[in-house]
């Protein structure tokens, strides 16, 4: 449950980089995703053009702080996009540096606490480091979203015990890897390990077919979590026949 | 920029053969339209960028950039080239239009639209068109005489390409940002930076040139970017341009041409 809302599909779809929006609507639709985010902070209020054709896919809107790089731009950012969207959802980035765009934890946390307070519900894009994690939760967070590899970087989940550990650390909180994801293969891995959710943009937008992309994502990401639910085999050292060596019929020389 | 192949890595298919055309027309109709290709270079840690533009574009090889533009030799291990397209420069290429039309014959009339009208306005046209939306521009003109191109350089960016475009006399055009807006207030501090410091990964000696203007402009879209003729009452549209006016139309007035042509008892 992510802030009491149910998700049957667990892709969230960033809507940024697309050839064009009917494109973007395409791959949308292929994706079965049900929410999709939005930023704000270049476009400001005369981006209306873009978030018509948005709110018209149906989907349920993630509005999103990318490009603030302090507390009060990104708390002006939120309440904006409350005010444009008419929903209490924000996922709140505050990037600490241009250049990698790796999140500043302590500005993440104080503004995670102003917006809890004043009554959003606060998806807040973080590392893997699991006492911000809990300072996010003790601020008012009820969802955190851990960084794959940086923005747009493809990497994939580069710190896999960092995030093993996590899951480990917040079994009941939803938590949704953002950020990083370049393959299908990379999301599903996510889904496996026990994530509720993957947000991605750059893959599916940058793709050459963004709309088979989708789908390739969307596919991906349902295997993961039902691999997840259905109980994955543990590793072996060595090799397990899965057929019985002894008892077999001794054929006549 | 007159860059059909390039375009494609974001543009449909229709853009790019229907573009290809667009080189020979506007060279055939107004003065100085260079054609010199395009260079298409990336920063060494967004080398990764160059190989993707590669497999999303056709009509393209592989160069070593010191052969090409020799000014920027030894900054660039490769590039890719685009050898058909051209560029031009757009003010200069409207006012030339304008005198061959003069020169035709055609009268230029200001004031309210009478007799059979074709509605070219732009996001003017907004209100007419409810599905056409502004998607935000911004560049700028650099005086650069320390720097010696002879040819379009697209740099690949994460985040938007940048075209450098030499326009004569040592003055480059350098554009364009993308943001999804209808604001059309002047250029932003951020797409100067931006563009600048593109410039300046090109080319050093941009850092020493003057800012001539800047401009920022809203390019009318629909929703698949693509332009096209619409009739709306007893108006006919041509609209949707986006980033691609000067490259599609020579296409579209084809297009008109062939739409007003069957329109019946269409006498003056």
């Amino acid at each position: 449950m992510f802030y009491g809302i149910d998700l049957n599909t667990r892709l969230m779809l960033g809507t940024a980089q697309y050839p064009s929006p009917e494109v973007l609507r395409a791959a949308i639709s292929a994706s079965d995703a049900e929410v999709i985010t939005v930023s704000l902070r270049r476009e400001g209020p005369g981006g209306s053009g873009f978030r018509d054709i948005l709110q018209d896919s149906g989907c349920r809107i993630l509005p999103n702080t990318a490009g603030c790089h302090t507390v009060r731009e990104a708390v002006t950012t939120a309440h904006m996009a409350r005010e444009l969207f008419g929903t209490p959802w924000i996922k709140l980035e505050v990037i600490g540096h241009a250049d990698t765009l790796q999140p500043d934890p302590f500005a993440l946390v104080e503004a995670a606490r102003i917006l809890c307070a004043d009554g959003f519900d606060v998806f807040p894009y973080t590392t893997e480091d699991l006492i911000v994690g809990e300072k996010l939760i003790e601020a008012g967070c009820r969802v955190l979203m851990p960084w794959g590899a940086p923005i747009g970087s493809g990497q994939g989940l580069r710190n896999i015990g960092g995030l093993r550990a996590m899951r480990a650390h917040f079994p009941q909180v939803p938590l949704v890897i953002d950020a990083g994801i370049g393959a299908p293969s990379q999301a599903m891995q996510a889904m496996e390990m026990g994530f509720d959710a993957v947000l991605l943009n750059t893959a599916v937008a940058k793709a050459l077919d963004p709309v088979a992309m989708a789908r390739a994502f969307s596919d991906a990401i349902t295997a993961g979590r039902l691999a997840r639910e259905a109980g994955l085999m543990p590793a072996r050292d060595m090799a397990h026949a899965s057929t019985p060596v002894f008892g077999m019929a001794e054929l006549l020389a | 920029m007159l860059a059909p192949y390039c375009e494609g890595e974001s543009a449909p298919e229709v853009i790019v053969a229907r573009g290809q055309s667009a080189v020979d027309w506007w060279a055939a109709h107004v003065p100085d339209v260079t054609r010199r290709g395009t260079l298409v270079l990336a920063a060494p840690r967004d080398a990764g960028e160059l190989d993707r533009f590669a497999r999303a574009t056709r009509g393209h090889g592989w160069v070593t950039p010191d052969a090409l533009e020799p000014a920027i030799s030894g900054r660039f291990a490769r590039g890719l080239f685009f050898a058909a397209e051209a560029h031009l420069d757009p003010r200069a290429a409207l006012t030339a239009l304008r005198m061959r039309l003069l020169a035709a014959g055609v009268a230029f009339r200001d004031g309210p639209a009478r007799g059979r009208v074709v509605d070219c306005t732009g996001i003017a046209a907004r209100a007419a068109l409810s599905d056409l939306r502004a998607v935000r521009g911004e560049m700028l003109e650099l005086h650069a005489p320390d720097v010696t191109l002879t040819r379009s350089i697209r740099l690949l960016h994460p985040r938007f390409p940048v075209y450098i475009v030499p326009r004569g006399a040592g003055r480059y055009m350098v554009g364009a940002t993308m943001v999804e807006s209808d604001d059309a207030g002047g250029i932003t501090a951020r797409a100067v930076m931006e563009l600048l410091s593109a410039a300046y990964t090109v080319h050093p000696g941009f850092a020493e040139g003057e800012v001539i203007t800047t401009t920022a402009g809203l390019r009318p879209s629909f929703p698949n970017n693509l332009p096209a003729i619409r009739h709306v009452d007893d108006v006919i549209h041509v609209n949707g341009m986006y980033r691609h006016g000067f490259l599609m139309a020579p296409a579209l007035a084809l297009d008109l041409v062939s739409v007003l042509a069957k329109e019946p008892a269409h006498a003056h």
